[in-house]
């Protein structure tokens, strides 16, 4: 199939919907993934109580994911679902155990411990099944007739869980330098402290991944290395130096914002590697974004309504944001 | 556990277990945010702090609540995916956008406020929360307006073609989304959840004014609650006949399932109890009202219902399931309206809180709206079986390629972790209830509005109630 203009605009909508996600939810995540960390239980509560107010907006947008994929790339939605089966299962009920802490961990004074670990380990999961999927999904899924033709442990790859341990790393520096720009005392300077080796590693995994992945299909190869996307390949690295600098810059001088926009630019800039990679593959490499598109009656019924809604959306998230702005404080004057 | 069973049954089987698991949430944050949002409303009208302290009592459940609705929310909007990828791939043009819509308009507009309803009363001042307050009951009415837009459209599909590739296509948006048995199931369900929260806090309020008569919380809700079952539970009972007309109309195997008729006939009696035998083909021990049924669906004696036998064996619901779990819901429908009217009764009197038979019946009936929202869609469900998308894609067709394995698997995560996450939920909510209502601390000293043991006055109190 042709290119489709609806399509491409849809297209850009998901990928943004997904990197949103990643985004707002990844640090809240990260939150959770440093809990085992962090041995206080003032500590903690301080920690859950700076994602409290959010944490359910920041995962609406995976469900605009999965929910829009449906909608308007139908077929890509029924079959990279199936083909990671058990990791998405995985992350569901992850994000089960670690989305009910929020509420379980105030209900109880003899169980609280047991939902600091659902949410610890809840948000380790999710965390590592979604680099889980995200490896498998660049290695590639099997499509014959419209449905997915391969195995039930195709995703289970040394490469997958390379990706599933990039993420939960990954997320625990945007989980650190979250905490670094939002709490004070013993959580913060202990934040601080983690960012750095999280940031140390996370780094590395980035560039092992990135060494790995031209290797995995021809096309990414090609889109590394050819012009003019060459071009890309080689401002991004340094990007993601400059980044880099500006986040141990930051955690180092004792800036409280710069870290956490700054691990946020390199996920994003990651993303953005990943995009061109699969272009204009929605399911590398078997359906294109052409291919998996819905028709454009659809297309275009969603569009309306994104173009109406997404901007209001992201204005009350934006202002839920400035209610809840500033340092959170454990006398509770945050809440 | 599950040998023998194949893919696709376990498939309807881990569906049938992660839906009826989550509608029970969203039934009761329906009816609640409602709740909430005129109670502060009337909060703010009056000032009388009784409601607001009704407000802070309920909203903690709610919260509660909302939390397991978002996780198990979010399974059912993977599961089309993973476990009915052909379902998705042919009708996911159509009800995709339903459900995208869902999420756009409804979805962020809850999770968006819900951190201001729930934490930011100090900051935003009470205009601004309560403005948080029902866009938070407003995007829960427009999420069932959609997704019952998108089952609506499962049961009785219009406005659409199929293509080369055997995908619905959307021709008419409004015909799809204002398909013929949408504004039915729409009202009925909505009313479902507003009787559904009434009679929870009707058994709440009526089980601390046992013991506690002059409670003046209690007093105001258990009034509030016994007003809803008078005035909706009669208008619950009517849409309910309306919407099955619809399905007479539409799904006409649904309803001879629904009453448990096998030949069609002239003047068919009313069954109120019997014993369905689908291999049989017969309903057996049948207490019957003459012409009754009839007369229900046709408005006349002698009008014509067809029996189940009009279609093969392949092509029917099972009466088995359908015909007991409509009664469950009828039979439920008029206890909750002997209910109402026993109050109205008693209000007239003056004795509304008097009556302890009365309160005793209303905790009983407490839970009795989240059976009949279960038995309602177990029966619209199971009775439009064989199909996921009525008469035109069967259920055995619509299923991902699966492996019995992966999905018994899965089955058994799900039954697990539902059953643990959220029995401890169900705990802690009737902790929660326990609490005797209207004995906080006045709005202005609470400081905090986080509900829970944020600060150490509140911990220390939340100990002592729970008993701990």
């Amino acid at each position: 199939m042709d290119f489709n203009l609806l399509a491409f605009i849809w297209a850009a909508i998901i990928a943004f919907a997904v990197l949103a996600y990643i985004v707002l939810d990844g640090f809240d995540l990260g939150v959770g993934i440093l809990f085992p960390f962090m041995k206080e239980e003032k500590e903690r509560d301080l920690m859950m109580n700076s994602v409290a107010p959010i944490w359910d907006g920041n995962e609406t947008w995976l469900v605009l994911g999965g929910g829009g994929l449906l909608a308007v790339f139908p077929l890509a939605y029924a079959t990279i679902l199936p083909a990671l089966y058990a990791p998405i299962i995985a992350m569901l009920l992850g994000l089960i155990f670690r989305g009910v802490a929020f509420e379980f961990r105030w209900r109880t004074r003899r169980g609280k411990f047991l939902w600091d670990w659902a949410f610890a380990g809840g948000s380790m999961i999710a965390a590592f099944a979604q680099g889980v999927a995200l490896g498998a999904l660049v290695q590639g899924i099997h499509v014959e007739n419209r449905a997915y033709a391969g195995g039930w442990w195709d995703w289970l790859t040394w490469f997958s869980l390379l990706t599933g341990v990039a993420l939960i790393v990954g997320y625990g520096l945007l989980g650190a330098t979250w905490l670094v720009m939002k709490t004070e005392g013993p959580v913060h300077d202990h934040a601080r402290r983690l960012a750095k080796p999280a940031g140390i590693a996370t780094l590395g995994l980035i560039g092992l991944v990135s060494l790995v992945t031209p290797f995995l299909e021809p096309q990414y190869l090609a889109r590394w290395f050819d012009y003019p996307t060459v071009v890309f390949s080689l401002i991004v690295p340094l990007l993601v130096l400059g980044c880099a600098f500006i986040l141990f810059n930051g955690l180092i001088r004792g800036g409280d914002h710069a870290p956490f926009f700054a691990a946020q630019a390199i996920f994003i800039l990651c993303y953005a590697g990943i995009g061109i990679s699969f272009y204009p593959y929605m399911v590398p490499t078997s359906v294109t974004i052409w291919d998996a598109a819905a028709p454009d009656s659809s297309l275009a019924f969603m569009l309306v309504g994104a173009c109406i809604l997404m901007p209001i959306i992201l204005t009350y998230t934006g202002f839920a944001y400035w209610v809840f702005r500033g340092k959170v404080h454990a006398d509770g004057g945050y809440h | 556990m599950f040998q023998g069973m194949s893919a696709i049954d376990l498939a309807r089987g881990q569906f049938a277990f992660t839906v009826m698991f989550h509608i029970v949430f969203p039934a009761f944050t329906i009816g609640i945010a409602s709740y909430l949002a005129v109670l502060e409303g009337l909060w703010l009208w009056t000032r009388d702090e009784v409601y607001m302290r009704i407000f802070d009592y309920w909203k903690t459940i709610f919260a509660v609540v909302f939390g397991m609705g978002v996780v198990s929310g979010i399974v059912m909007s993977y599961q089309f995916g993973t476990n009915w990828s052909v379902f998705s791939d042919k009708a996911g043009p159509v009800i995709g956008p339903l459900m995208g819509y869902e999420v756009l308009s409804a979805f962020f507009l809850e999770a968006g406020f819900l951190g201001i309803m729930l934490f930011g009363l100090k900051k935003v001042g009470p205009k601004l929360h309560f403005t948080a307050t029902v866009m938070v009951a407003i995007g829960t009415l427009f999420s069932a307006f959609w997704i019952l837009s998108a089952n609506s459209w499962m049961q009785t599909p219009t406005g659409y073609s199929i293509n080369e590739a055997g995908q619905f296509v959307p021709e008419d948006w409004w015909a799809v989304i204002f398909n013929p048995s949408f504004p039915y199931r729409l009202v009925h369900m909505t009313l479902a959840a507003y009787l559904t929260t009434a009679f929870v806090v009707g058994a709440v309020s009526a089980w601390h004014l046992l013991s506690d008569r002059e409670n003046r919380a209690a007093r105001t809700m258990f009034s509030m609650a016994m007003w809803m079952a008078l005035i909706v539970a009669p208008i619950q009972i009517f849409a309910g006949d309306q919407h099955g007309l619809n399905t007479l109309e539409y799904q006409p195997r649904k309803i001879a399932a629904m009453e448990g008729h096998w030949e069609t006939e002239a003047g068919a009696p009313l069954i109120l109890f019997g014993i369905p035998d689908d291999d049989a083909e017969v309903t057996r021990y049948k207490l019957e009202i003459p012409y009754g049924s009839a007369l229900i669906l046709t408005h006349s004696l002698d009008g014509t219902l067809k029996g189940l036998k009009e279609w093969t064996k392949d092509d029917r619901p099972p009466m088995e399931i359908v015909f007991w779990s409509f009664r469950i819901m009828v039979g439920l429908g008029f206890l909750m309206l002997g209910i109402g009217l026993w109050s109205g009764w008693r209000r007239l009197r003056g004795r509304l809180f008097d009556d302890r038979w009365l309160l005793r019946a209303a905790i009983v009936m407490g839970p009795s709206g989240f059976v009949a929202v279960l038995a309602g869609w177990v029966t619209t469900e199971v009775g439009r079986q064989p199909y996921t998308v009525y008469e035109l894609l069967r259920t055995a067709d619509s299923a991902a390629p699966l492996a019995a394995p992966a999905v018994a698997a899965s089955l058994i995560a799900f039954i697990v972790v539902y059953c643990a996450v959220f029995g401890a939920g169900i705990f802690y909510i009737l902790r929660l209830m326990h609490r005797r209502p209207g004995h906080e601390k006045p709005v202005e000293e609470l400081g905090p509005t986080r509900t829970a043991g944020i600060t150490p006055a509140a911990t220390v109190d939340i100990d002592r109630t729970l008993g701990e």
